[in-house]
């Protein structure tokens, strides 16, 4: 069991990537932050404050893609959790997903499906946290935290103060 | 949970809630763009119904369809039940064919819990109503409805007042809807003639009064039922006018209740009888919202019981 990053370390790479997506978009007039629930929304939030604070804060949403998995007999019944379509919409827009942890892709490729149901963005780029490796299809990140190369065996576990006690992203061992 | 919905004491109470938020945020999805979802994709669901039904088959259709499946009506009328095939015979076929869940209703009580124990089928069973016993999915979707008109008992239903007026002896609706809003926590006062209240009902967890009027004051929900003339077999009362009379939501009695008591009824409506036009018309009745809310619970049920792991593979998968 290791720490990877502490909550300075989470600070200053959300305040990068916030710097990265405005760069990349040449400002935010036409970008809108899409979170994936859990970890992910909190972390739009936190985008769209830091963002704020640089140019101003852009239209906020989040996605659950529960619905959408390809993995949901595999495992027993989840409870759904909460989207919320941002302000003006995805139609045309910059759209960022953002999660906490990119493994497999597989909840990006779910979420890329959901987005595909709500409307046609302009284009979509991917945020994450953390970046762990061991991707079972073709997709990447736009905007990373932080690169763990991490086993397949090992879990990451990110906490964030909204719902955990502390800011951290830590390895946990084989189980 | 089991892998059916037989009865409504197959759903713990944090079960019921549960199915009652997936339903909340099944209504936020389906109030934006996405009307339909790919959750249940190649999945067959079918519809099998002996005794008629409109909204309630529709609501199921409406449901597994807006998840992808695919959904098989099968209405008795029309089919081989006609030509005397038994329901053993009639679940075999479904076998067969690959359901991956049976939506029964059926005019004898128990006929859903046949299905779901004698291992004709290894499909989930959903009870849509079997004979005068229980109607599982009308009671969660009232639950659903009264929830969202009072947010104040959003998690638990403790201190909520809610009447049952009407042929609470031939009606599922009222059974389901006893053991769910009991179980929820709500107080529940049965009001109907002596002679339409159910041998035992003393020892169900509600009240039981005979008069209407005293009640309608101070209560949180009115829920009129259907008098099941069909299912009457002999007289319970001696008019249709003296009935309405004395436990009919007429118009003098709707201007007793409250200004937040709602209406509700789970339909088909006899208009005149149990309920005047104009209560079923005005602003208090929630009637055509019951219907709305039927798909998303239905949804939500049908989600619960097929999108997750099969459960008699569980054992299997976890090595």
């Amino acid at each position: 069991m290791s720490i990877v990053l502490d909550s300075d370390d989470i600070a200053r790479a959300l305040k990068r990537i916030s710097h990265e997506i405005i760069e990349r978009n040449h400002g935010l007039t036409g970008v809108t932050l899409l979170g994936i629930p859990t970890r992910g929304a909190y972390l739009a939030q936190r985008l769209a404050k830091i963002m704020a604070e640089i140019e101003f804060a852009p239209p906020v949403g989040t996605l659950d893609i529960t619905l959408h998995r390809d993995d949901l007999r595999l495992r027993p019944p989840r409870p759904l959790l909460t989207t919320v379509l941002p302000e003006g919409g995805i139609e045309g827009r910059d759209v960022v997903l953002i999660d906490d942890v990119l493994f497999s892709g597989r909840t990006i490729r779910a979420a890329l499906d959901a987005l595909g149901e709500i409307g046609r963005p302009k284009s979509v780029q991917l945020a994450v946290l953390v970046d762990r490796g061991h991707r079972q299809l073709p997709i990447r990140a736009d905007y990373v935290g932080k690169n763990i190369p991490t086993s397949a065996l090992e879990s990451v576990q990110v906490s964030l103060t909204e719902i955990d006690k502390l800011d951290q992203v830590e390895i946990l061992g084989e189980r | 949970m089991q892998s059916h919905l037989l009865s409504i004491s197959d759903l713990s109470k944090e079960e019921a809630f549960q199915i009652l938020d997936t339903a909340e945020e099944l209504r936020k999805i389906s109030d934006g763009p996405m009307k339909k979802l790919p959750t249940l994709r190649g999945r067959t669901v079918v519809n099998l119904f002996y005794e008629d039904s409109t909204r309630t088959r529709i609501s199921f259709e409406s449901a597994a369809k807006r998840l992808s499946a695919d959904v098989i009506n099968f209405s008795a009328k029309g089919s081989s039940v006609s030509k005397g095939e038994s329901l053993k015979d009639t679940a075999q076929t479904l076998q067969a064919i690959g359901a991956d869940a049976v939506i029964i209703r059926h005019g004898a009580s128990g006929a859903a819990q046949r299905l779901a124990d004698s291992g004709w089928i290894s499909a989930s069973v959903i009870n849509a109503g079997d004979g005068t016993h229980e109607h599982p999915t009308q009671a969660l979707l009232d639950a659903f409805t009264i929830r969202s008109h009072f947010p104040d008992f959003a998690a638990d239903f403790t201190g909520l007042r809610v009447a049952i007026v009407g042929d609470i002896l031939h009606s599922r609706v009222a059974r389901s809807n006893v053991l769910l809003l009991a179980k929820m926590g709500a107080s529940v006062t049965l009001v109907a003639p002596p002679t339409l209240v159910p041998v035992g009902a003393e020892k169900w967890p509600v009240k039981i009064s005979y008069d209407l009027d005293s009640i309608l004051p101070d209560i949180d929900v009115v829920m009129m039922l259907r008098v099941q003339q069909e299912r009457m077999t002999n007289f319970f009362f001696p008019s249709a006018r003296e009935y309405s009379r004395a436990f009919g939501l007429t118009n003098s009695r709707l201007a007793l209740l409250q200004p937040k008591t709602i209406v509700m009824h789970p339909g088909p409506m006899n208009r005149g009888l149990e309920i005047s036009a104009e209560s079923a018309d005005s602003t208090k009745s929630v009637v055509l919202e019951q219907v709305a809310n039927g798909v998303l619970v239905r949804m939500a049920v049908l989600y619960t019981l097929l999108g997750g792991l099969p459960l008699n593979a569980g054992t299997e998968r976890k090595s």
